[in-house]
């Protein structure tokens, strides 16, 4: 029975959230996003060209996403390079993005993302999408929206907010499902469900992932401002 | 109908609600969706009438017809150069647009721009696919001999040039160098002695770091006649 949360959260609170934009000096865009103590790094390089040439689109450009993990995030020391499970979190959170930007400005080019996890505690994926986003606008990208992500999820026979390494590994069972949602449209752009969960807790859950998801568009939002005020302020 | 909910000169990021009502009408880094204009970019918003426009804050240089730019030849074909001007791809230089002199058949390209020569060029046509055509033939396109380069972000370009030229052309009037801004961000600076393309350098750095805020074109001249610096 799962009544308190390990960390003395309420069910629908996030973990603390910081956010800073512009931490590579040469990429184009770059943001920092930490959620409690999962801390990743994006950086978008580009638009640039794209070879082979066979995969440029005289109508538009290309994006491509590196998600990768460094061998000390995790408790176990990781095998650097890709495999199979960051292979496909790239390709999510490329398709995760993709829906909010507009990239007809670009033909023949492609946008870079380079997501680095540096410290893993669940919901990498999530702060990967949230890192991403804040680089692409500091990149200039042109975008409907900022997309903000999070994973919700059921711990034991409760519906919860931003799930911990502790709680995604519950041994009563535990289920949890990353969102990702564009800000204005309220578009879902990512939904992955690990373990089993009726539509009642789905609907909760999507609900939860909503209010969580707004809150870290409003960080997001103020950690881009921070940037370009900062200038301001310094007279 | 119609509300505004930003001011002139605002910073805002994507998504952010800038007007509902369809009174206003969007431009460039900005959105309609249903009933409301939103931002699609970081930027100033300018609002002009019943245009809501952003001037962007970031981004890499997107090539427009008609800009002055500062490129580096990197290849000779039989028939022009191509020319690297910060765009992803290289820009084409062709031979007739390149000298008004006459260029025999099959004679050496190289002597008139050779690979790695810097020079200021004009954007005479952008394609749907952004393939570029360059020209030579305009006022002040040349080769750029001495002097150096200098990289600034190319959405501060048109505060280093000011209205019409004028801060630029006060630079050029206190320490007496030649400059060249290029919109793509690179900026030639020739002077006399290094003492005075320091200063010029440093003046455009400081023009990039300051450009939000008011009252620049009196601290740069403050600046130049060396007070309070």
């Amino acid at each position: 029975m799962y009544s308190k949360r390990f960390d003395n959260r309420k069910l629908d609170e996030t973990r603390e959230i910081e956010a800073k934009v512009g931490i590579i000096k040469r990429a184009d865009g770059s943001a920092y996003f930490r959620i409690g103590d999962t801390k990743v790094i994006a950086a978008v390089y580009g638009p640039r060209e794209l070879y082979p040439v066979f995969l440029q689109n005289p109508e538009k450009g290309l994006l491509r996403c590196v998600y990768d993990m460094t061998s000390f995030s995790v408790t176990d020391r990781k095998r650097p390079g890709p495999n199979r499970r960051s292979i496909e979190i790239s390709l999510v959170t490329e398709k995760s993005l993709l829906p909010a930007l507009d990239l007809s400005q670009f033909p023949n080019t492609v946008i870079d993302i380079f997501i680095e996890v540096i410290q893993a505690d669940a919901g990498t994926r999530c702060a990967g999408i949230c890192a991403a986003a804040m680089a692409l606008a500091d990149a200039g990208i042109p975008m409907k929206d900022l997309v903000a992500a999070i994973s919700v999820g059921k711990v034991g026979d409760k519906i919860v907010l931003d799930l911990n390494k502790d709680e995604e590994d519950y041994e009563e069972g535990s289920t949890d499902m990353p969102v990702a949602i564009i800000g204005n449209t309220e578009e879902i752009t990512l939904l992955q469900l690990d373990g089993d969960m009726n539509k009642e807790e789905i609907l909760e859950a999507l609900r939860l992932a909503k209010k969580g998801c707004s809150e870290i568009h409003k960080i997001q939002k103020k950690a881009l401002k921070e940037k370009y005020m900062s200038v301001k302020e310094n007279e | 109908m119609g509300d505004l909910l930003v001011k002139d000169k605002d910073i805002v990021v994507p998504g952010e609600e800038l007007a509902i009502g369809m009174d206003y009408l969007p431009a460039g880094g900005v959105y309609r969706l249903n009933d409301k204009i939103y931002a699609s970019q970081v930027g100033l918003v300018s609002i002009s009438g019943r245009l809501i426009k952003l001037i962007p804050l970031s981004g890499r240089y997107i090539p427009k017809k008609g800009d002055l730019v500062i490129g580096k030849v990197v290849d000779t074909g039989f028939s022009g150069w191509r020319i690297d001007i910060d765009w992803a791809y290289e820009a084409n230089l062709s031979m007739k647009d390149a000298t008004s002199e006459f260029i025999e058949r099959g004679s050496d390209l190289t002597q008139y721009y050779d690979y790695g020569d810097i020079i200021s060029v004009q954007i005479i046509h952008v394609s749907g696919s952004k393939i570029i055509d360059l020209t030579m033939k305009g006022p002040g396109l040349r080769k750029l001999k001495g002097g150096k380069i200098i990289e600034v972000n190319p959405t501060k370009v048109p505060r280093i040039i000011g209205k019409q030229g004028s801060m630029i052309q006060m630079i050029k009037e206190k320490t007496n160098c030649k400059i060249i801004v290029g919109q793509n961000g690179k900026v030639w600076i020739s002077g006399l002695d290094p003492e005075s393309e320091l200063k010029a350098t440093q003046c455009i750095y400081k023009i990039e770091a300051e450009s939000h805020l008011d009252g620049l074109t009196d601290r740069i001249k403050d600046f130049l006649e060396g007070k309070n610096v």
